[in-house]
């Protein structure tokens, strides 16, 4: 199997820890094997210094330099097209639909598990009669 | 120079205003006269009812026969207590009086300004009758099971409210089915977590 995910300058990495998580951000830096700068300054993440493991890569990249300033990165995130092609993916949509469900009511939950039986009933019936 | 209360005319008149001016009583009775304490019952503030709960909020009973079902909340007694039916046609809850510590609110509302709830019902309506009648001996011995009667009265204010709910009810599709399910935790569901 072949990395094709690199910590690098420019790669948009989802942060998973504090009051930040679950939001993107863009590596501008690399400080050692632990650590690197990043900037969300899309997505209101302040430019600090975060360790390997509160962060997780995605797929996407924008072309910056090294030490980028935020109005460089913007740009950069503009021109290609980073936002669009995050809520593209299907990490993306996992997570929304998460949020969707975690903000379920009480109703919203029942119809819910309506829906779920009427489709498990298609299928059990689609099932049956191949 | 002539003092002034005298000019004006006798000590009551004196007496009165110099206590206009704030001044202590020249005179104060000898005995003291006891003075029941003030009671501090009856002062109590009326029920705060959270604001999640209105009428027509739709709750989940946590407590008594009917635990778990689903009702609407039809008003707020001056008791501080939630007046709640199921209605009674869909999930077999009749009008009654709950306890908002023992229900969940949920953000499901019904429109219920076009249920008329008559005036009768009020925490009075529900007080159970006293009877002294039966000695306590014969209540001992009295083995035999006696069906509950539900007086006319009762029956006929459970329909006039449930006409008017269910017109509300059956508009929402789902509704009715969702009021008759009972509410039940499976497996990873998280109550602290969860939104009602």
């Amino acid at each position: 199997m072949v990395f094709t995910r690199f910590v690098e300058v420019g790669r948009v990495c989802m942060i998973n820890y504090g009051k930040d998580k679950g939001k993107l951000a863009t590596i501008v830096d690399i400080v050692d094997g632990n650590k690197c700068l990043i900037d969300g300054c899309n997505t209101g993440v302040a430019r600090q210094i975060i360790t390997f493991r509160r962060i997780a890569l995605t797929d996407l990249t924008c072309e910056i330099g090294r030490g980028a300033r935020a109005a460089c990165i913007k740009a950069a995130w503009k021109k290609g097209g980073v936002a669009e092609a995050w809520a593209k993916s299907s990490w993306a949509k996992k997570l929304a639909a998460k949020a969707v469900r975690g903000n379920l009511s009480d109703f919203d939950r029942f119809k819910v598990m309506v829906a779920r039986k009427q489709k498990s009933k298609i299928v059990a019936a689609k099932v049956k009669s191949m | 120079m002539t003092r002034s209360f005298v000019a004006t005319g006798g000590p009551k008149k004196a007496a009165k205003t110099v206590a206009a001016k704030g001044k202590s009583a020249r005179m104060y009775p000898a005995d003291d006269v006891a003075v029941p304490m003030k009671s501090r019952k009856g002062t109590r503030a009326p029920t705060k009812v959270r604001a999640s709960i209105t009428p027509g909020t739709v709750v989940i009973l946590l407590s008594g026969r009917f635990r778990g079902k689903r009702a609407v909340c039809l008003k707020i007694l001056d008791s501080g207590l939630l007046l709640v039916s199921g209605p009674y046609k869909v999930n077999g809850i009749p009008l009654k009086r709950v306890n908002q510590a023992y229900v969940i609110a949920t953000s499901t509302k019904v429109d219920v300004s076009g249920v008329k709830v008559p005036a009768t019902v009020n925490d009075a309506y529900f007080a159970q009758a006293t009877s002294n009648s039966v000695k306590s001996e014969d209540k001992f011995f009295d083995n035999e099971r006696k069906a509950a009667i539900v007086s006319d009265q009762r029956k006929a204010d459970q329909k006039a409210v449930d006409d008017g709910l269910m017109k509300v009810v059956t508009k929402e599709p789902m509704l009715k089915q969702y009021l008759n399910a009972k509410f039940s935790l499976t497996k990873n569901d998280r109550p602290h977590n969860m939104k009602f």
